[in-house]
């Protein structure tokens, strides 16, 4: 059996496993939480973070393609910029897949023979790793924009309020 | 207040990537930027007359308290549990059944245990089991008490401030035990030690002094009022006259000032206007505002009972010096709440109006019999039932529309079918969002209760992630570009929570939509909505 053939029959659970480690750097009550609700509307950030792993996983299977691993990571960064996360916490959980993979590799498969699909694989994922990161960047970036436009906003009605403005008051930018 | 850059030996110390073990008595709170509001301007606190106005910050370890701080703290806790028979059953009753745990927005968003309802409460009910029961003194930690401390109090202050006292806890809870009243209440209590927050001191310093937030002037009120007259006109060749301060009218319009000053909400202002004149010219309807009462949100409310009160008093006060039947109220948020639950017990009941019947319809507004102020949205409801209005529903056509439901209208006055009723009538395009997420399970904003600010951004976003997720549910299966809502801090917060989690989503006001859906009589063909932005079927048309 292929390591990738392997893989596949087990994504559920490996998917779990992934899971579970990412819950895992949240509080325990909340990871409770996290894990036993499956509405998605009561449960946003446990149902958004489990859909966007099992897409991210069949990528890893399938290779990488750049604008479908955004549309499937952003969501879960997205939640995890604005939580209390450094920058590595917040993105690490991508290479936490890595260990629950060697493990398989181990119990089931021989080391050698799947030696180069598991490099293969394990490139796939630093790869991700690192889109994790420019999109938390952009996350953050955008929080400090959001930020600074409403501080300007506040700040230019004040000013044309005040009459120190003297044309094009209806539109700021 | 910038940051300092950490050094690289100061990131590897940090490089823990489980949360502590500890439990949540010994897990001391870590005030986080992004998390919190800055500490109120004493210049407000002392315009207030409200106790120890100084400069203090949040972050640092002295935070310039009165020396017998517990014993105030203490004292106004018994104070309270001996005036207010809710806060002090609340503190009784709550039997840890989790039932609120997982309700909240802020929980939900920001995955922190101690914004779970239940824990939030239990910050104060651990320092009233300490200080007010014998089991609590007796068993202390074992049965759940612990005193008041410094770390206590900044927990206290950290958590009160990252609840918008919306209600969707209370909603699920066995007991009804109304979580917000145990925020209001906290609120209450640090304020005896002057720790409020500024988003919230000067607004209500502003509105104490000078009538409205902003702390605008008359003049410049009706300033605001007559551009927004200008842009109508040039729209559809119709000139609005508002009356101000008009002694003797039928009716008196507050509303909350950010519909003046903020958009999106100054289009529901136009809409307003539109209303009012279309009204006027086809019914000789008499309704005036006020220069003076030109603010219906009272964030007095996030203060204390006796600063919500003063401002409150501000709007009854009006209504009587000038002789009005009643007062309409246009689209707020706890606005309702504090007139709907606290205003008859507060400063009325309101003798000296009339019961509020719509002059043009005949219907009296039976549940404001005693408050004499009646919801906009039940109003114009009221108009379109009986065929008052001439609207052409398809100008809406290019929105696709979702409704918000405004926590304090919602949950603390009952009110859901009346906007969608409106919003129905003036569109063609009305699509729900999930059942778990509207009507009296509403997700909050994520910004009310005064947590508006800017330097809460972080906080701000968690908590409206809830809010935002069923939004874009909406948005990816039925194409809604448009969030409507009927609360002036949900059309200043829900933009910014939108370009953050569903960028392709804007917000409207109630009233915006029926402006634009609204036939003025006499007015020219018109080619924009009351943004500027083209009507449906006139994209191609010259400017």
């Amino acid at each position: 059996m292929t390591l990738y053939s392997c893989l596949n029959k087990d994504k559920t659970a490996i998917v779990d496993q992934w899971f579970e480690k990412v819950v895992s750097t949240y509080p325990e009550d909340t990871a409770r939480f996290l894990k036993s609700q499956k509405d998605p509307f009561a449960n946003p950030v446990g149902q958004t973070t489990i859909a966007g792993l099992a897409a991210l996983f069949d990528l890893i299977l399938e290779g990488i393609d750049r604008q479908a691993a955004i549309s499937f990571l952003d969501p879960i960064i997205r939640i995890r910029a604005v939580q209390k996360f450094t920058p590595t916490r917040a993105t690490r959980f991508i290479l936490d897949l890595k260990p629950i993979i060697r493990k398989i590799v181990q119990q089931r498969l021989s080391v050698a023979d799947s030696m180069q699909e598991l490099l293969a694989l394990e490139d796939r994922i630093d790869e991700l790793a690192l889109l994790a990161f420019d999109i938390f960047m952009s996350c953050r970036e955008k929080v400090f924009e959001l930020k600074a436009n409403e501080m300007r906003n506040r700040t230019y009605r004040a000013f044309a309020r005040a009459g120190l403005i003297a044309e094009s008051a209806d539109n700021p930018s | 207040m910038a940051d300092e850059t950490p050094k690289p030996s100061e990131l590897l110390a940090k490089l823990d990537h489980r949360p502590p073990a500890t439990g949540w008595m010994d897990t001391p709170v870590e005030i986080r930027k992004g998390m919190y509001c800055y500490a109120a301007n004493p210049k407000s606190v002392k315009a207030l007359g409200l106790p120890n106005a100084r400069q203090w910050n949040p972050l640092d370890d002295d935070w310039k308290l009165p020396d017998n701080w517990q014993q105030i703290l203490h004292e106004g806790f018994k104070e309270r549990l001996e005036k207010f028979r809710t806060f002090k059953v609340f503190m009784d009753i709550c039997v840890r059944c989790g039932a609120c745990a997982d309700k909240c927005h802020f929980f939900i968003g920001t995955g922190d245990p101690k914004n779970m309802p239940v824990l939030r409460a239990e910050l104060l009910r651990s320092v009233y089991r300490n200080d007010f029961t014998t089991f609590g003194r007796i068993l202390g930690r074992l049965g759940g008490a612990r005193p008041m401390t410094m770390n206590v109090l900044k927990e206290w202050w950290y958590y009160m401030f990252q609840c918008t006292e919306c209600r969707r806890c209370s909603v699920f809870c066995p007991y009804g035990i109304d979580t917000a009243e145990i925020t209001i209440m906290g609120r209450e209590l640090l304020n005896l030690l002057g720790l409020n927050i500024d988003w919230i001191a000067t607004p209500v310093a502003n509105c104490y002094r000078t009538g409205n937030h902003l702390g605008i002037q008359p003049h410049a009120f009706k300033d605001m009022i007559d551009f927004f007259c200008d842009d109508i006109e040039e729209i559809t060749g119709i000139r609005p006259n508002p009356q101000f301060n008009k002694k003797g009218a039928d009716i008196l319009f507050i509303t909350p000032s950010g519909d003046v000053f903020a958009d999106p909400g100054t289009y529901t202002c136009m809409g307003y206007l539109m209303l009012f004149h279309f009204l006027q010219e086809k019914y000789g309807f008499d309704i005036t505002w006020s220069t003076y009462a030109s603010e219906g949100g009272n964030f007095g409310f996030f203060t204390s009972h006796e600063v919500m009160k003063r401002l409150n008093a501000k709007m009854y006060l009006e209504a009587k010096r000038l002789g009005v039947k009643w007062i309409l109220g246009g689209e707020c948020g706890h606005m309702w709440r504090v007139i709907h639950q606290y205003m008859d017990t507060m400063n009325g009941p309101a003798d000296f109006l009339e019961e509020p019947v719509n002059p043009v319809t005949g219907t009296k507004f039976e549940n404001a019999k005693s408050t004499k102020m009646v919801h906009i949205a039940e109003f114009t409801a009221d108009l379109i039932k009986h065929g008052k209005l001439d609207l052409d529903p398809s100008r809406n056509d290019n929105k696709i529309i979702t409704f918000h439901d405004s926590c304090n209208p919602a949950r603390g006055m009952g009110m859901f079918e009346e906007p969608r009723y409106v919003i129905r009538n003036v569109a063609n395009h009305f699509y729900e969002m999930p059942a778990n997420t509207i009507r009296e399970n509403t997700f909050c904003c994520g910004s009310g209760a005064g947590l508006n600010a800017g330097e809460n951004m972080e906080l701000r976003m968690a908590g409206g992630l809830p809010r935002a997720n069923a939004v874009k549910y909406v948005h990816e299966k039925f194409g809604v570009n448009m969030l409507a809502c009927i609360c002036a801090i949900d059309r200043a917060a829900l933009p910014t929570s939108m370009e953050y989690w569903v960028p392709e989503m804007d917000v409207t006001g109630l009233h915006e939509l029926v402006a634009n859906a609204l036939i003025l009589p006499g007015e020219k063909q018109r080619e924009t909505d009351l943004r500027g932005e083209p009507l449906p079927g006139m994209e191609d048309a010259d400017e």
